[in-house]
């Protein structure tokens, strides 16, 4: 269905730069997170860790920890309630430990003590005996038979006998006969890839202030990407009924997905249940790296067949994740999106997911595809270059455009990926000579995009202004984006509207802060919102004026009669409309609440230019270039911020970033030297370039940008750093030690 | 946990000597109290050596220069005198942490944190700087080649303090360099690193030559090969591999999560052959 009802041209608001309103907060260091918030008679809680990769907890003793002074509670698991619901019990089990720790860093028991200091001294007084076990942390090791058990009864009835315990799910998708297809190809590649686990890499640690009461009322302040998810899971691990428990956003210091579950938090509840005080958790860098969760770590293998003129006759995919100690979902995103962006007569895409000893993982930004996409976007450019012909043309060739049927099932509405092909073909980035050591990658990215529940309320305040009330943390802009569409509705200037966000207490349930889903569904839940208003509004009006309410129409933030029919009357602006609003009737508010479907996938396509050392393999990036689809940029800024934001978390997942285990299944570089994001120097500027094709499904065109902008670096810089060191690169992250092997083994 | 700020020397080697091994000295600190905060160390007494005179003061001696312990790198990089003189050394203290870190870390303390991957250290090896010890049996001076005994260790008595470091004179045409490889461009620890210090004969060819090596072995490594192989040469293409080819011999480094020893040895000969070239180069521009 299409919803669009304001197209190019006719915007006032959205599309413009306005200043964001949480800027002089951010900047003078008044904002307030998750770490900030500081009460009366608060503890310090602290968590211990397991020194093993994979052991059993024969028992825990905490006597001597609740014996030292200042030492007010310690929790362990069995403090959480009796759960039944399989993903409930893991996520309270990640929280802390029930019978077996499964990877090194995972939480035992919590304390809370009057100050950090006694806590740390607590945590080492706390005996538990373990009894260690063979651990596993790749991927490939864990889906052999054979291969240690991380746990057992955890596997889907469709996966094949012929693999370890380990592999929990398997999936595929698809049409067409690919043999044929494949027997149709001038020439066929089929390679093996590896990508490490990286992580999202938020600035802020999290964090939590919890205080429950004797009564059995709680409040809890947290960092996080979904206050009403922490709500429904803390509840139940605590035993809590939702409406006991309030919990409020802080600001949040980055998420990237890597939010949108708990850690501390239950724990921190527990602890104040059991010491009657508030009690603050603070994780440090170390416990972020070691036990929140980084994305998923990949094995994969593609096959592609391709004509001599560029045409992609079959493909097929086998993915292998890991995603830590807990089954997860992610195998079966990468699986679906991995070749979206291609219209294919045959094509085959399957995927596993495998436990291992490493911690749970958390989403980040496009869960599951950029790994995918990789390995599909580099066996591409492979065969372009086989061929000898341009990637831009061969991508465009075969296209998926509107009515494609995509692998993953659906059939495509209005799609943005051929405008955006052709505007990387036109830009100045594309024709650019390149130097000696230098090559240029390209890669096509995808997201799927998400709506889900929303609940919206705006009110009218007495002077005219408006408040909006939403129930999503500002992860990329939200409140600007937001505030622009209200104003856009209701045809008043930004600078009247606020927008904050509500505890659990004061709004219905909203979804997570995920699949890109705020800017769209909010903002549709906002505009809905308005409307109700305007028509509450214009119900007033007619009351005044006599008339029927259909005979009066909203314009420009004015309420006017319809037409000369309907009477000569003086339009009546929102402001005078709020001032007697006590007069005809009370305070006037809108609301909306829905479950929204109509998120419009996003492309991307993204230009990267390298320099690779051939002497020791180190990669400048001297030219990047962003072309992404976002339906309708609300906020320019912040949409080409999502942009560079993910360019650049690509850029250091290609190059860098990875985790790294020893042989003891210790993860051997958890803090930020040696788990190297890229820094400010190290990258060009990111150039930006909007497409907007409308997002049927929204009545602005809005589609979410938030995660699309990650899954094209990791190929595209694969691709340029190929192309430079003349020799193809089947491994992430290409840092330099492996990129001078491949050229040193090249000769 | 005591924290005292030393008024003399003396006073700091003897408070170190009583410590039993307890107590650390406080310059920048930059090491020691990240090493504090992750619970690596806790120290019974903090020795705050930057009110001592003479600590936080660059003085002209011989020719040369005279670097108290106290001194940060900012400090360092902003006098034009030790810059002229050795800009390689300068550079090598440049670069250990970030802007704000290059407030306070001082080169000693970088000597003193004993990691075979310290940037300052290889220059002032290569430069053949001295450093002055201070104990409780008086004052000693000893190379800076041989202050570090292995990865965290130390060739110091208990009770001694390194109190200052000493850059020698040296001729006209002469300079130095040094390079370390990073995967990235700021924020990081050398993978491998090079300093060259050179000086040119009158006919532009390498009169005298020191190449010291970081981050591949378990200590900062003198490499005399490396130096005999430039020597007499205006660093040709055949000297030039010579240099790689020692430098290479010279290395023993590990595997580990920062590089791997095949990758460390082929880069530290790379290096060393960049900084010979730099170190010419600026050698050659003081005419």
């Amino acid at each position: 269905m299409n919803k669009i009802t304001r197209e190019k041209g006719q915007f006032k608001v959205v599309g413009t730069r306005v200043k964001r309103p949480d800027g002089i907060d951010k900047v003078t260091g008044r904002a307030q997170y998750g770490a900030d918030l500081v009460v009366p008679g608060m503890l310090t809680g602290a968590i211990l860790r397991s020194p093993h990769a994979h052991a059993t907890i024969n028992s825990i003793d905490t006597s001597e920890a609740l014996a030292l002074p200042g030492v007010k509670a310690v929790v362990t698991r069995a403090d959480f309630a009796a759960l039944d619901d399989d993903e409930m019990i893991d996520i309270a089990d990640n929280c802390l430990a029930r019978d077996k720790v499964l990877y090194h860093g995972h939480a035992v028991a919590g304390v809370a003590a009057k100050d950090a200091q006694t806590a740390r001294k607590a945590l080492k007084l706390i005996k538990v005996d373990y009894t260690p076990l063979p651990h596993v942390t790749d991927v490939d090791a864990a889906m052999k038979p054979g291969a240690p058990v991380v746990q057992s009864g955890r596997q889907e009835e469709n996966v094949q006998p012929e693999h370890s315990e380990n592999v929990t799910g398997y999936c595929e998708f698809g049409h067409g006969d690919v043999e044929a297809g494949f027997a149709k190809a001038d020439h066929i590649i089929e390679r093996d890839f590896k990508t490490a686990a990286a992580h999202q890499g938020y600035i802020e640690p999290h964090a939590c202030l919890a205080s429950m009461t004797n009564d059995g009322k709680a409040d809890l302040w947290c960092c996080t990407q979904g206050q009403f998810n922490v709500r429904s899971l803390c509840s139940a691990i605590l035993d809590m009924e939702a409406s006991q428990l309030r919990v409020t956003a802080s600001e949040i210091g980055g998420g990237f997905g890597g939010k949108t579950t708990v850690f501390i938090e239950p724990v921190a509840l527990a602890l104040s249940r059991k010491s009657g005080r508030p009690v603050k958790i603070v994780m440090t860098r170390d416990e972020v790296f070691r036990a929140t969760g980084p994305t998923v770590s990949s094995s994969s293998t593609v096959k592609i067949g391709m004509t001599k003129d560029g045409r992609i006759t079959a493909a097929h995919a086998k993915f292998r994740y890991q995603g830590g100690a807990f089954p997860c979902a992610t195998y079966s995103f990468g699986a679906q999106a991995a070749f979206a962006a291609y219209d294919l007569e045959a094509v085959k895409s399957e995927g596993w997911n495998a436990l291992t000893n490493r911690p749970k993982e958390a989403a980040y930004r496009a869960p599951g595809a950029p790994m995918a996409i990789y390995a599909v976007e580099s066996v591409v450019d492979e065969l372009t270059q086989h061929f000898g012909l341009d990637p831009l043309e061969v991508r465009l060739k075969n296209a998926a455009r509107e009515n494609t049927k995509a692998a993953y099932g659906p059939t495509f509405d209005q799609i943005g990926l051929v405008a955006t092909l052709e505007a990387a073909q036109k830009h100045p980035h594309y024709s650019a000579p390149l130097g000696e050591n230098q090559g240029r990658g390209v890669s096509c990215g995808f997201w799927f995009n998400f709506g889900g529940n929303t609940c919206v309320t705006m009110n009218l305040n007495d002077d005219g202004t408006v408040g909006i009330t939403e129930g999503n943390p500002d992860i990329g802009g939200s409140r600007a984006s937001i505030s622009m569409m209200a104003a856009e509705e209701l045809g008043i200037p930004y600078s009247d509207v606020r927008t904050i966000i509500a505890d659990t207490s004061s709004l219905g349930h909203n979804d997570v802060t995920d699949g890109s889903r705020v800017t769209f569904a909010v903002g549709l839940a906002t505009i809905e919102a308005a409307r109700d208003a305007i028509r509450k509004m214009c119900g007033r009006v007619a009351k005044i004026w006599g008339i029927d309410e259909d005979a009066v129409i909203w314009e420009d933030g004015y309420a006017k009669p319809s037409g000369p029919n309907a009477g000569d009357f003086e339009p009546m602006s929102i402001k005078e409309i709020a001032a007697i609003s006590s007069n005809t009737g009370g305070p006037i508010a809108g609301h909306y609440e829905v479950n929204a479907d109509g998120a419009g996938v996003s492309f991307g396509v993204h230009l990267a230019d390298v320099e690779v050392d051939p002497e020791t393999g180190y990669t400048q990036v001297i030219r990047y270039t962003v072309f992404q689809d976002a339906g309708k940029a609300v906020h320019p800024d912040y949409v080409e911020g999502q942009m560079q934001g993910g360019a650049v978390q690509g850029i250091g997942w290609a190059l860098n970033e990875e985790y790294i285990y020893g042989e003891d299944g210790v993860l051997q570089n958890a803090g930020f030297l040696d788990y190297r994001v890229p820094v400010a120097s190290d990258l060009p500027e990111i150039d930006t370039v909007i497409l907007e094709i409308p997002n049927p499904g929204h009545p602005y065109g809005v589609r979410g940008v938030g995660e699309t902008s990650i899954v094209p670096p990791l190929a595209a810089l694969s691709n340029a750093v190929s192309r430079a060191a003349g020799v193809r690169l089947h491994e992430l992250p290409m840092s330099p030690p492996k990129i001078l092997k491949a050229i040193t083994d090249r000769g | 946990m005591q924290f005292v700020t030393a008024q003399s020397t003396a006073e700091a080697a003897r408070l170190l000597a009583e410590s039993g091994g307890a107590a650390r000295v406080l310059a920048g600190g930059t090491d020691l109290l990240v090493q504090m905060k992750s619970g690596m160390v806790e120290p019974a007494t903090i020795i705050d050596i930057k009110k001592i005179p003479g600590m936080m003061e660059i003085t002209e001696e011989d020719g040369g220069y005279r670097i108290g312990a106290g001194v940060p790198g900012q400090m360092l990089g902003e006098h034009a005198g030790v810059v002229a003189l050795w800009p390689g050394v300068v550079e090598g203290c440049e670069l250990i942490g970030s802007t704000q870190v290059q407030g306070r870390c001082t080169m000693v303390g970088n000597l003193c944190n004993a990691s075979p991957a310290a940037d300052s250290v290889p220059p002032m090896v290569a430069a053949n700087a001295v450093a002055r010890i201070e104990g409780p049996d008086g004052s000693r001076d000893v190379p800076v080649a041989d202050i570090p005994a292995g990865p965290g260790k130390l060739n110091l008595k208990p009770g001694e303090l390194i109190t200052s470091i000493f850059l020698p004179a040296r001729p006209k045409r002469a300079s130095d360099a040094y390079l370390r490889f990073i995967p990235r461009t700021e924020m990081d620890i050398a993978v491998a690193s090079a300093a060259v210090s050179l000086e040119l004969a009158e006919d532009g060819s390498i009169a005298h030559a020191r190449v010291a090596l970081g981050a591949v072995g378990p200590k900062v490594a003198l490499v005399e090969d490396a130096a005999r192989a430039i020597e007499g040469t205006t660093l040709d293409d055949a000297a030039l591999d010579a240099l790689m080819a020692a430098c290479r011999a010279a290395c023993s480094p590990i595997n580990d999560k920062r590089g791997t020893v095949e990758f460390r040895t082929q880069v530290a000969g790379v290096l060393a052959k960049r900084a010979a070239l730099i170190a010419k180069d600026r050698a050659g521009e003081k005419q």
